[in-house]
């Protein structure tokens, strides 16, 4: 009795704050503006797939990279000395101590057709690349902010690996690609998923990334949600449409990527 | 072949951290043979362990199998397989699963994998739990997944590291008889490591007693505990009086300041001696009819037995009797020629044997108990 009376205060905040606001996006999607019930938002969304494409696909990319680079230096860190371990750990935070706006705003100046990475290559006379406003520089942009994400979860799910487990299957005749294919990288399935899930939710739904390194051209959903409330096509009953239709496709995503789980041991994971 | 030993350690010497763990260690491990490392924690044996193992690389020495030089073999491709101290299960797989790792690794076919792994479970007594969680199985399932785990994969050693440790004492003693049953159907070569010298002596067939890195003494079970080899042996394997001593002449050895008829010789005259008398080989007599006589000081009931210490002169002895003896009671101490046992001085000696500080040392004991736990 209690855990459920101190629960109560978290209750109420997640029915206000959560809840609610979930339940008024649902609501604003089925009404027009007069209020009444319409299937209009959702048809209209429709004509959005190539956005919602793009977008599912960058940020794929993007949680790719990061699985790719964040996983052996997650392993690496994993296995040197434990005071070392903190100071590396500080490090990959590090960025993100620093506002977000900021570090985006940093790789604007460095990719820009007159920015830092342009001049030193006309400095060396190797001529001047179009960086910026591509879907390059927006993959760029939500690796670099996102990985830590990445890293972070799949290097505590390592640490904990028993090292005698290890051993267990040298023992019994595993290699080492043996070793990691058939224990630790199953082991470290929760971290992984945790990991894929707080980088990619992210990624797709960003909207900073892609106006400020992608310009006009590589529109996301974000950008697009964005425009809805705050921009020039005012219009929250489809804004909440196709946050709707984000959040639907965000779930099958997940889903699907929990089935990678055997399911049965999922500490650590963390299902959307 | 039936003289090469399976396996034998050849000058191995290992330190970690500049602070020496085995010094020039020699073993040699016949074939079939059930071999017991025994020792207090840190007395290296862990370490023998794992050189066999191959997941410790000595400094120095060589390890051999079948006569052949292995030092540099990685653990994947020795010939033996380890039974850890905490089973280290694999958490993502069922017991099925834990149990074919090692044969899946090996490329062999599932139909014979099939046939194998339910052998195994029959084997431990796990039939019909394949496909259970190994997380939520009992430390003696457990312990049975490991030992199924470690024979699939029909190794020509088992290196089995405390693996009784973390179980009650009914479990323990079941899995002991299991254990020891296992290794006579199989016929597989076991080491095993323990600081439990009941364990070692019900088990093995060979015992190796080691303390600072060094064998204290090799031999079987009876002859560990009858002819120990110096007040150390004598000691860490069931209880003892340890007596100085003056061996006179053949079968005359002279301690407690008087002269005892014996059974050993081979010692130089007048050689000072280390005199060795098991509790439960004294009598208790009349305080006339014998040499020796003191006073109880203090009765323990111990169910089969009562633990008697008597203090004759200032040297409390213990006394193991069914008899019953009233604290403050007059007693003599009966001492047959051939329950005496002879010992070489040795670095141990005087460090053991006295029973004056008994108590403090059962605190001891159980302080460094609780450290090892903590660890």
């Amino acid at each position: 009795m209690k855990a459920k009376s101190a629960a109560a205060p978290y209750i109420v905040w997640m029915v206000i704050f959560i809840i609610v606001p979930m339940l008024l996006v649902v609501i604003f999607a089925f009404t027009d503006k007069s209020g009444s019930f319409t299937l209009k938002n959702i048809e209209e969304v429709g004509q959005y797939s190539n956005v919602f494409l793009r977008s599912i696909w960058l940020g794929a990319i993007a949680t790719a990279i990061c699985l790719l680079l964040g996983y052996p230096l997650a392993g690496i860190i994993s296995r040197i000395s434990p005071r070392r371990q903190s100071v590396i750990i500080m490090l990959v935070m590090l960025p993100m101590w620093m506002n977000f706006l900021l570090r985006t705003y940093a790789w604007m100046t460095l990719l820009e057709d007159n920015g830092i990475i342009n001049n030193v290559l006309a400095f060396f006379g190797l001529g001047r690349l179009h960086l910026i406003n591509t879907q390059g520089a927006v993959v760029l942009g939500m690796v670099y902010n996102y990985i830590p994400y990445m890293i972070l979860p799949i290097y505590s799910v390592l640490t904990k690996i028993d090292k005698k487990v290890v051993e267990a299957a040298q023992d019994l005749g595993a290699n080492r690609v043996k070793v990691f294919s058939k224990v630790i990288f199953p082991m470290s399935m929760p971290g992984v998923i945790s990991g894929v899930t707080m980088v990619f939710v992210p990624a797709v739904s960003t909207f900073i990334i892609s106006k400020m390194l992608g310009g006009g051209a590589n529109l996301m959903i974000g950008d697009l949600i964005d425009m809805q409330f705050l921009g020039s096509a005012y219009n929250p009953n489809l804004g909440s449409a196709i946050s709707l239709v984000l959040m639907v496709l965000i779930l099958i995503c997940m889903g699907i990527m929990n089935q990678f789980d055997d399911g049965e041991n999922n500490e650590g994971g963390i299902m959307v | 072949m039936e003289n090469t030993p399976i396996i034998s350690l050849e000058n191995i010497s290992v330190s970690f951290d500049g602070e020496i763990v085995l010094k020039d260690f020699n073993l040699s491990i016949r074939n079939g043979e059930f071999v017991t490392l025994l020792g207090a924690s840190g007395c290296g044996k862990t370490t023998t362990l794992r050189i066999i193992g191959g997941f410790v690389k000595q400094d120095f020495g060589d390890v051999f199998f079948n006569g052949k030089k292995i030092n540099d073999l990685p653990p994947h491709k020795r010939e033996v397989n380890t039974i850890f101290q905490k089973y280290a299960l694999f958490p993502h797989l069922n017991v099925y699963d834990n149990v074919a790792f090692g044969m899946r690794v090996h490329g062999k076919s599932e139909s014979q994998i099939k046939t194998t792994v339910h052998e195994m479970l029959s084997m431990v007594n796990l039939n019909g739990f394949e496909h259970r969680n190994v997380n939520l199985l009992s430390g003696g399932q457990q312990q049975r997944v490991a030992i199924a785990r470690a024979l699939a994969n029909e190794p020509k050693v088992l290196l089995l590291d405390e693996p009784l440790g973390a179980l009650d004492l009914k479990l323990r003693k079941d899995m002991q008889a299991e254990l020891k049953k296992i290794q006579q159907q199989t016929g597989i070569t076991f080491v095993f490591v323990t600081h439990d010298q009941e364990e070692a002596l019900s088990m093995s067939d060979t015992v190796v007693v080691m303390d600072k890195g060094e064998i204290q003494q090799i031999g079987t079970p009876q002859d560990i505990y009858n002819e120990p080899e110096n007040a150390f042996v004598a000691d860490f394997i069931g209880e003892s009086n340890i007596l100085d001593g003056i061996m006179h002449e053949d079968y005359l050895v002279e301690f407690a300041g008087h002269p005892f008829k014996c059974v050993d010789k081979g010692f130089q005259t007048d050689e000072p001696v280390d005199v060795v008398i098991r509790p439960e080989d004294i009598d208790v007599v009349e305080p006339d009819a014998s040499h020796l006589s003191g006073t109880v000081t203090s009765v323990n009931f111990k169910g089969v037995h009562y633990e008697i210490i008597v203090d004759v002169h200032g040297f409390k002895w213990m006394i193991q009797s069914t008899d019953y003896q009233e604290v403050g009671n007059r007693i003599g101490l009966s001492i047959q020629p051939d329950d005496i046992h002879i010992m070489h001085k040795s670095e141990y000696s005087g460090m053991f044997g006295d029973y004056s500080s008994f108590s403090d040392e059962m605190d001891e004991e159980s302080q460094l108990e609780g450290k090892e736990a903590e660890i």
